[in-house]
């Protein structure tokens, strides 16, 4: 039995890093970028502290953390759903990945709508990327985010839409994983975003 | 060659190449006029060989893309071209055009041109790289319409496939892009923030994704990859070029009058634009290292892989080196920007419309590829025009240093025309690697007349 399990999970060992080849190319460089940004940021905030810290203060912390825990909630989900299309499927059911996907959409769309929320108080105090020197990167920063949790949705529900189909399966998940891979850099990246520029000081 | 109709791309190659020679003797002229101001003057007097030299490589770059759309989409469409008869036509409207413009130029006062062809209806003249006259605006547009409607039929009707996908964008967005030369606001600001709405999006935007599916319909020939890697390739490829290409149009928005939030844009997002370039590099390597064949043709072969590292090199590299905006301070509008935009162009689009003519002529012309001794020939004429890029690179790049320095950095700053004085020694050096260029290309020239007795044939 236990000769057996190791064999299985051989394949799952080798085959690392989950998902295309191609789709790491593209998660690279969209890491590369980010890190420019918040290298960018960390220099400038050096040279304005003062500045900095005030205006943090002045951001919405609460929904900024309840974004996070929506979106670590989707990342969640969206690993279930992969464990969950590892397992034979039971038959003449909806796949059990599907529900847990399109529960992950749901928490991306909650993300989204909360960042309009607070992107639209921002707007009626007339803040703008001239504002000030936070506020552009503020403002630059979640927005180049906000663009990539909708691309991350757009290829969250293309995988939703084809497991749904059963276009995946225990022997052949290839797609739903690079699809995973890709949200959960979405995720990091905002790990990374909401602290370093709503909370530390 | 599969389709009859792809033959009529053979014309398009054959004035593009026509139209390369006359923009590097110009360029000569123009390189001499650096150091002896008033040669040829006032025949041909330095704004007008400038003009002439810029025109004219894009010109005959649009005639190599145009060659290129006409020989690549039948063949991945998988039937003939929708109108070989509408092409033909096309072609020689858009030579006469463009001989008539160079006349235009080389003839008549800038001024008078401008009188003559209606520039007082429609102001468009007069701006960097968009000189034509009215009247060649128009026709540029007609040709291009009437280039993707016949190419667009041709897909819509046949196999779709990502790599005319990409194609058809690119060419269309080139389309596009070029009706703001038409939009000429009074205000200074908004006329340059649009201006480079033609310049920037077409090379560093939509012609990218032309560059990338030539690149990638030559690889998939040569090497024998499967298309399925080579088309994920592409998309990585082109997603990428566009993140950073786009809001990379901020790098020339630093000093023109716009808010200061571009000097943070424009430098963060075009100090990623090597990121596609170095894809494409690393693309064309792995692929013709994982070919699953030998393909007879080596010289297209070498002048993919030359594709991938030059346009790495000259447009990410180089464009790096002046794109943050602290140091562009600096840097703006000197040699710098000279010896990057020669490496540019001629690394990945000089390079890739050779590219595509060194894979498709021999075919066109019966044979699978050409003898051994005109394909030698051939490989000699790229080393010896890509090595004199790099050097006239190299050299302009060192004329732009000193350039900054006595004019921008040093305590006491030089006046530009004293500043030039004191770099002649480098611009003598890039004119003798110009004359090397031109040699180069007459050896290119001389490889399609030189016949050997065994060139496999075309099967």
């Amino acid at each position: 039995m236990s000769v057996t399990a190791v064999i299985d999970h051989r394949p799952d060992q080798l085959q690392s890093p989950p998902g295309d080849l191609a789709i790491w190319v593209f998660i690279l460089a969209e890491l590369l970028a980010f890190c420019a940004f918040f290298a960018t940021y960390a220099f400038t905030r050096v040279k304005n502290v003062e500045l900095f810290n005030t205006m943090q203060l002045t951001l919405d912390r609460d929904i900024g953390a309840l974004n996070t825990i929506l979106l670590i909630t989707a990342s969640w989900c969206v690993a279930r759903a992969v464990a969950a299309i590892k397992q034979e499927p039971i038959p003449n059911r909806r796949p059990v990945s599907a529900d847990f996907l399109f529960a992950a959409i749901v928490c991306g769309a909650g993300f989204l709508a909360l960042k309009m929320v607070e992107y639209s108080a921002k707007m009626d105090l007339g803040i703008n990327l001239t504002t000030n020197t936070f506020y552009m990167f503020y403002l630059s920063l979640t927005f180049f985010h906000f663009m990539h949790v909708i691309l991350g949705m757009v290829i969250l529900i293309a995988v939703w839409r084809k497991t749904l189909q059963g276009g995946y399966s225990p022997a052949d998940h290839h797609g739903m994983e690079t699809g995973a891979s890709y949200w959960h850099m979405v995720d990091l990246v905002w790990i990374i975003l909401f602290p370093l520029v709503y909370v530390m000081h | 060659m599969k389709y009859q109709s792809q033959a009529v791309s053979k014309l398009y190659f054959i004035a593009a190449i026509g139209l390369f020679v006359a923009q590097i003797l110009f360029g000569l002229i123009m390189g001499l006029q650096y150091v002896i101001g008033d040669f040829l003057f006032p025949a041909i007097p330095f704004n007008v060989a400038r003009m002439v030299h810029t025109n004219a490589l894009i010109v005959w770059l649009l005639m190599g893309f145009m060659g290129a759309g006409y020989y690549l989409i039948p063949e991945e469409s998988e039937r003939e071209l929708h109108s070989p008869l509408l092409a033909k036509l096309l072609f020689w409207v858009f030579l006469v055009a463009a001989a008539l413009t160079v006349v235009g130029y080389l003839l008549v006062p800038y001024a008078t041109l401008a009188a003559m062809t209606g520039n007082d209806l429609l102001p468009t003249m007069g701006r960097e790289f968009l000189e034509q006259p009215l009247l060649t605006k128009v026709g540029i547009v007609i040709v291009a319409l009437g280039f993707l409607f016949n190419i667009t039929m041709t897909v819509l009707k046949g196999r779709k496939t990502a790599i005319s996908t990409v194609l058809l964008m690119g060419l269309w967005g080139l389309a596009i892009f070029f009706l703001f030369s038409f939009y000429n606001p009074h205000n200074v600001v908004r006329d340059k923030f649009y201006w480079w709405w033609v310049v920037h999006l077409w090379v560093e935007g939509v012609w990218e994704l032309i560059l990338g599916s030539i690149l990638a319909f030559v690889l998939i020939k040569v090497t024998g990859v499967d298309r399925e890697i080579i088309e994920k390739w592409l998309y990585v490829i082109i997603t990428l070029t566009l993140i950073t290409g786009i809001i990379g149009t901020g790098h020339h928005y630093f000093w023109i009058g716009t808010p200061e939030y571009w000097q943070w844009w424009g430098s963060l997002f075009s100090a990623l634009e090597p990121i596609p370039f170095f894809a494409m590099t690393v693309f064309a390597f792995n692929m013709v290292n994982r070919r699953r064949r030998e393909h007879p043709n080596r010289a297209a072969t070498l002048w993919a892989l030359g594709t991938g590292v030059m346009a790495f090199l000259g447009a990410g590299v180089w464009g790096f080196l002046h794109t943050l905006a602290p140091v562009n301070f600096y840097t703006h509008g000197t040699q710098i920007t000279a010896a990057h935009g020669h490496m540019a162009f001629y690394g990945a689009y000089v390079m890739v419309v050779i590219t595509m003519i060194s894979y498709a002529m021999p075919l066109m012309r019966g044979r699978a590829a050409n003898s051994n001794k005109a394909q030698v020939i051939e490989m000699w004429a790229f080393w010896l025009m890509t090595i004199s890029m790099v050097f006239i690179t190299l050299f302009l790049t060192a004329a732009g240093i000193l350039q900054v320095w006595l004019q921008r950095v040093s305590t006491s700053p030089l006046p530009f025309m004293a500043a030039q004085d004191q770099v002649t020694l480098f611009y003598w050096m890039r004119e003798w690697s110009g004359v090397a260029f031109l040699v180069g290309l007459l050896i290119y020239i001389y490889s399609f007349f030189a016949n050997g007795e065994d060139a496999p044939k075309a099967s």
